[in-house]
């Protein structure tokens, strides 16, 4: 049972996805586990064969249990050192149009009649196949929301109800936060961002693409901190047993908040690594796969930092708590426009007040004011991102 | 309506009482029939009442008996025959197949062949591999005739005299752990509707098709199920061949989840046979693969505990139902 | 294989003397024309089927002809005749018209059977006819159903059930005959010993030759004939009918015979010797009958002419009314599976 995110101590295995016997390639998903947070693909790291199963659908066990055996390829085809080799495909694969999705066929009835588009479904049968009951339960739910953006709310997984579910997140997060509030001296740094040259630069980008692939300015500002991150490396970093450890992927994990209530923050992996619009693809399947409850264990585990944004309420300023063992969060406030004195001359300028919330066991505030230096040195400089 | 107390067991002597007294073309036909009354006590008392020639006695000759059966009935005659049981009648197979089931057709329609055959069939009374098999599927197979497993008291006695009424060979499958079971029916005894299959009990949830033997442990399992919340709609087949999917499909119209329950065995089984029809008319009304509770691909083994793992049972129809996470 | 070991039949036990019956000019010419017709009809089939008019399995009758001929003027238009897939010359002989078997054997509608059977199932029901069955001993539990139906309704009726030696290794055989016994059903067994099973010789099929004694054993009165001779088969066949119409149970007449041709069309007919065949046709029925006619000054060269005439006239017509048959629509395929009710 893959931890998946701060304060899991149990999983609860749904589904298996791949049979005893199957051939398993690394990156591919072989199981669902739920935990008090979501329903998480469990993923493999390895090329090889599906053994044995350990544990069956519907036990719950604690984090660290061995879950099944697979037998790696007879050769040692990839040493564990040499991990990410610049070939190693690096955004999360977005869902294709037109993908497989498993619905029953009369499901697939339901959903037309209804008007309920199937990718927006999590199923609730066997390896997440979407079945009558959910294509109502999210058109009732589509309805109540009335809400522009496209995704409904999920249905709970088989045997939980949706209530249920979202008072397990809410546990899981009076944990963490507690435990980083009791664990964690934080301090704060605040710093606002010019964002003239960024918005110019985004307007320019823009006018090339399609809607449906514009950039936001959010993918500037991730793409920032991403690059920012390799001028300051212990801030991407987790605090283990005592000690730092330094991470070598930089996976920025983005604060989603989730329709029911509650929040999840997946990775975006190697985001520094990622082009503009290959982020924004994956920003965008990230938000859309945490609302529908099918997100990757790698994307809970992984997040070496995170970035949390209130903007779209219109809070100007976040100080966000760190999610353990992470050691700091950044936080942006909506992009408004203030006056900005320039060379003696006052202007009206776009701008965003960008937080740290740091560990300070193992930064300080100089460190920590490098690191927003960077991003705002970055931004002002888009075309270098 | 002035109804009667029967066992299956009497509901099919009746029936065959019924005809004998009321058709003088019937006549009786088979192993052990006359003073020994019939294997399962059924034919018992009527070679008193019709004599020798119309209750009458065979030797061990399946495919002869079955033959003149056939014969009989080209000549003039309407034969009721009791082969003793489904085992026992793979011996008369050439006769069922090769002529009962293909006379009308291969004359160009000129000659007809009401004949009608019973026989027990199943297993769950501990008699091994050679008097347990449920081979109804193998008959239902076949154009030209037509299978029925009466499944209850009242189909018993009515389908056997809807039977003798037919101008086509009629196989009828008596589950034989049937025949001690009792019902009230009607006193009168009456034909009964042989072309179509029956809802014997409404639900929402989900469709057990079942047939003969097999519905009783349907019915069991649809009362557990209730204890869950789950509403189980339980179809009786009744007719094996020709099937009616009108029946099954409009069930599953309305649960959209279907288990077979067939104490044949799976592989080429009539459960595949429903199954392979819901997947060509059914397919778009389906929320979960149809699932299917067959006997063990075993031959059917003596000691209890053994026979019971082998066959179908209600605990076992439940526990599937409960895993479609309905 | 030698003519005697394995074309010959038994020497144990010889066909039993027949009462000659009077055997006047009209009767003789009718034996005749029957036996005639038959050979035609066959020689014709053969034609056509190599003309790919008639296709599918043809077994002919060609040198058994006395057998069908023989026995035929023993029943009456109410007894009924079972026969085997070989039942071309039973068919002639009963009545059946040669048009309407000829368009049978084309697949056409009008066909005896509506093109449903081919030349094995011919039927009509109308001539009491039940038809040609093709597993071997599979009409003989049919034949003892309907001698019972026969029994049980009062009514004097025989029922000829007609199969080949290859039947008397089957379980239906004894079954039948057992049955048959048992419950002393008016039942005529006509066991057409041809000696060979489709290519096996029967010292290799059967362990008691001398077929007639097993019916003996069920307790079955039987007799052995000269299934060449036609005259011989007739009356054997006559007096055996008339004891089972008066009540006296089931007879059996193992009738010795044999064919020129292969089993079938699509036969080799590697297993015996040219000369055994030869042998055979120095006692071709009708060959000996036609000798028989003219030593007795009963048959002139005129009544052959006449006769081979009348025959190829019937012929000629019977393949014009096979050739304008209608074919049965497509659409009718499913028609007849099952006896339409309510009509």
């Amino acid at each position: 049972m893959p931890t998946l995110g701060a304060d899991m101590s149990v999983g609860t295995l749904m589904t298996w996805l791949k049979q005893p016997g199957e051939t398993v390639a690394r990156g591919d998903i072989i199981a669902v586990v739920h935990t008090d947070k979501a329903d998480v693909e469990v993923e493999v790291f390895t090329n090889g064969v599906l053994e044995r199963v350990l544990v069956e659908p519907g036990a719950e066990v604690p984090v660290g249990t061995v879950l099944a055996v697979i037998r790696e390829d007879g050769a040692p085809a990839a040493p564990p050192s040499a991990a990410p080799a610049p070939a190693a495909p690096a955004a999360p694969a977005p869902a294709e149009a037109g993908a497989h999705i498993a619905i029953s066929p009369s499901a697939r009835h339901l959903a037309e009649e209804l008007g309920v588009d199937p990718a927006l479904i999590e199923g609730s049968g066997p390896g997440g196949r979407i079945q009558r009951k959910d294509v109502e339960a999210a058109a009732a739910a589509g309805e109540a929301a009335a809400a522009p953006p496209p995704a409904p709310p999920p249905a709970p997984p088989t045997g939980l109800a949706v209530e249920d579910r979202n008072a397990a997140m809410r546990r899981a997060i009076a944990a963490a936060m507690s435990r980083s509030k009791r664990e964690i001296p934080h301090f704060y740094l605040g710093q606002t961002i010019h964002m003239s040259n960024a918005i110019a630069w985004l307007a320019q980008e823009n006018l090339r693409r399609p809607v449906p692939e514009r950039l936001l300015h959010g993918v500037l500002l991730l793409k920032a901190i991403a690059l920012a991150l390799r001028e300051v490396p212990e801030l991407n970093a987790v605090w283990q047993g005592e000690e730092l450890v330094l991470r070598e992927d930089i996976n920025v994990g983005v604060a989603i908040a989730l329709r029911g209530g509650g929040l999840v923050a997946p990775a975006i992996h190697r985001t520094d690594q990622l082009s503009m619009d290959e982020l924004m693809h994956a920003f965008r399947d990230l938000v859309s796969r945490a609302r529908s409850w099918s997100l990757r264990s790698s994307e809970m585990t992984d997040p070496t930092i995170t970035v949390t944004s209130l903007g779209e309420r219109g809070v100007e300023t976040v100080f966000g708590v760190i999610f353990p063992p992470q050691v700091a969060i950044v936080g942006f406030g909506t992009l408004v426009e203030r006056p900005w004195i320039s060379e003696g001359q006052v202007l009206i300028c776009p701008v965003v007040n960008a937080s740290l919330s740091a560990d300070h066991r193992v930064t300080d505030g100089h460190r920590a004011s490098a690191f927003l230096a960077a991003i705002d040195r970055l931004l002002q400089e888009p075309d270098e991102l | 309506m002035t109804t009667v107390k029967l066992t299956y067991r009497e509901a099919v002597r009746a029936a065959l009482s019924h005809a004998l007294a009321t058709d003088e073309r019937v006549f009786l036909m088979g192993e052990d029939l006359g003073g020994y009354g019939g294997a399962f006590a059924v034919s018992l008392g009527l070679l008193d009442e019709y004599g020798p020639e119309r209750v009458r006695n065979t030797p061990l000759s399946e495919s002869g008996f079955v033959g003149a059966g056939i014969g009989a009935a080209l000549g003039g005659m309407r034969p009721i025959v009791e082969v003793m049981t489904i085992n026992f009648s793979l011996l008369a197979l050439d006769q069922v197949v090769n002529n009962a089931a293909t006379l009308h057709y291969m004359s160009g329609g000129q000659m007809s062949v009401p004949l009608v055959v019973r026989m027990a069939t199943g297993g769950g009374r501990q008699l091994a591999a050679q008097h347990a098999h449920s081979l109804e599927a193998w008959y239902a197979h076949i154009p030209g005739i037509r299978a029925l497993a009466p499944a209850t008291v009242d189909d018993a006695r009515g389908m056997l005299l809807a039977a003798v009424e037919d101008p086509d060979p009629v196989f009828i499958f008596e589950h034989a752990t049937l025949y001690p079971l009792e019902d009230e029916v009607e006193e009168e005894p009456r034909p009964v509707d042989i072309a179509h299959a029956i809802v014997r009990r409404e639900g929402m949830d989900v469709t057990l098709v079942t047939y003969g033997g097999s519905l009783g442990k349907c019915l069991d399992a649809a009362e557990q199920l209730q204890q869950d919340g789950i509403e189980a709609e339980v179809i009786d087949l009744r007719t094996l061949r020709p099937l009616d999917m009108s029946t099954v499909l409009a069930s599953l119209a309305k649960t959209h989840r279907i288990v077979i329950v067939d104490e044949g065995w799976r592989t080429g089984s009539l459960a595949g046979e429903i199954s392979a029809q819901i997947m060509e008319s059914g397919f778009d009304l389906l929320d979960w693969p149809v699932q299917r509770l067959c006997s063990a691909e075993v031959p059917i083994p003596y000691a209890k505990h053994l026979e019971d793992a082998a066959l179908p049972s209600a605990g076992r129809v439940a526990a599937l139902v409960r895993e479609m996470a309905i | 294989m030698s003519a005697r070991a394995g074309g010959g039949h038994s020497t144990r036990s010889r066909p039993k003397a027949a009462r000659a019956p009077t055997l006047d000019r009209e009767h003789g010419l009718e034996l005749l024309r029957e036996m005639l017709r038959i050979r035609r009809f066959e020689e014709r089939a053969a034609e056509l089927y190599s003309l790919a008019k008639i296709r599918g399995f043809l077994h002919l009758y060609i040198g058994e002809e006395a057998v069908a001929v023989g026995v035929m003027q023993a029943l009456t238009p109410d007894d009924g005749i079972v026969a085997t897939y070989r039942e071309h010359g039973q068919a002639l002989a009963r009545g059946l018209p040669a048009g309407s078997l000829m368009a049978e054997m084309f697949g056409k509608a009008n066909g005896c059977s509506h093109g449903r059977g081919g030349s094995m199932h011919f039927f009509d029901i109308s001539r009491r006819f039940y038809g040609g069955y093709a597993i071997v001993g599979g009409g003989m539990p049919i034949a003892v159903g309907l001698a019972l139906a026969d029994k049980l309704q009062q009514r004097m009726r025989v029922t000829a059930c007609f199969f080949g030696e290859g039947a008397v290794a089957e379980g239906e055989f004894h079954e039948s005959l057992n049955l048959a016994a048992l419950w002393q059903v008016p039942v005529l067994f006509l066991c057409e010993n041809n000696l060979y099973a489709m290519g096996t010789p029967i010292a290799q099929e059967l362990a008691q030759t001398d077929i007639h004694l097993r019916a003996e054993s069920y307790g079955i009165p039987a007799q052995a004939v000269d299934g060449m001779s036609v005259l011989d088969v007739e009356a054997a066949a006559r007096v055996a009918a008339e004891e089972v119409r008066s009540g006296g149970g089931p007879r059996f007449l193992e009738l010795r015979t044999y064919r020129y041709r292969a089993h079938s069309m699509a036969d080799p007919d590697l297993y015996r010797t040219k000369e055994e065949i030869e042998h055979w046709r120095e006692r071709d029925p009708i060959a000996l009958f036609e000798t028989r006619l003219r030593e007795a000054s009963l048959l002139t060269d005129a009544d052959v002419a006449t006769l081979e005439s009348d025959i190829a006239t019937e012929l000629d017509e019977a393949v014009a009314v096979a050739e304008a048959g209608p074919l049965e629509p497509t659409e009718d395929l499913l028609k007849d599976v099952y006896t339409p009710t309510g009509a």
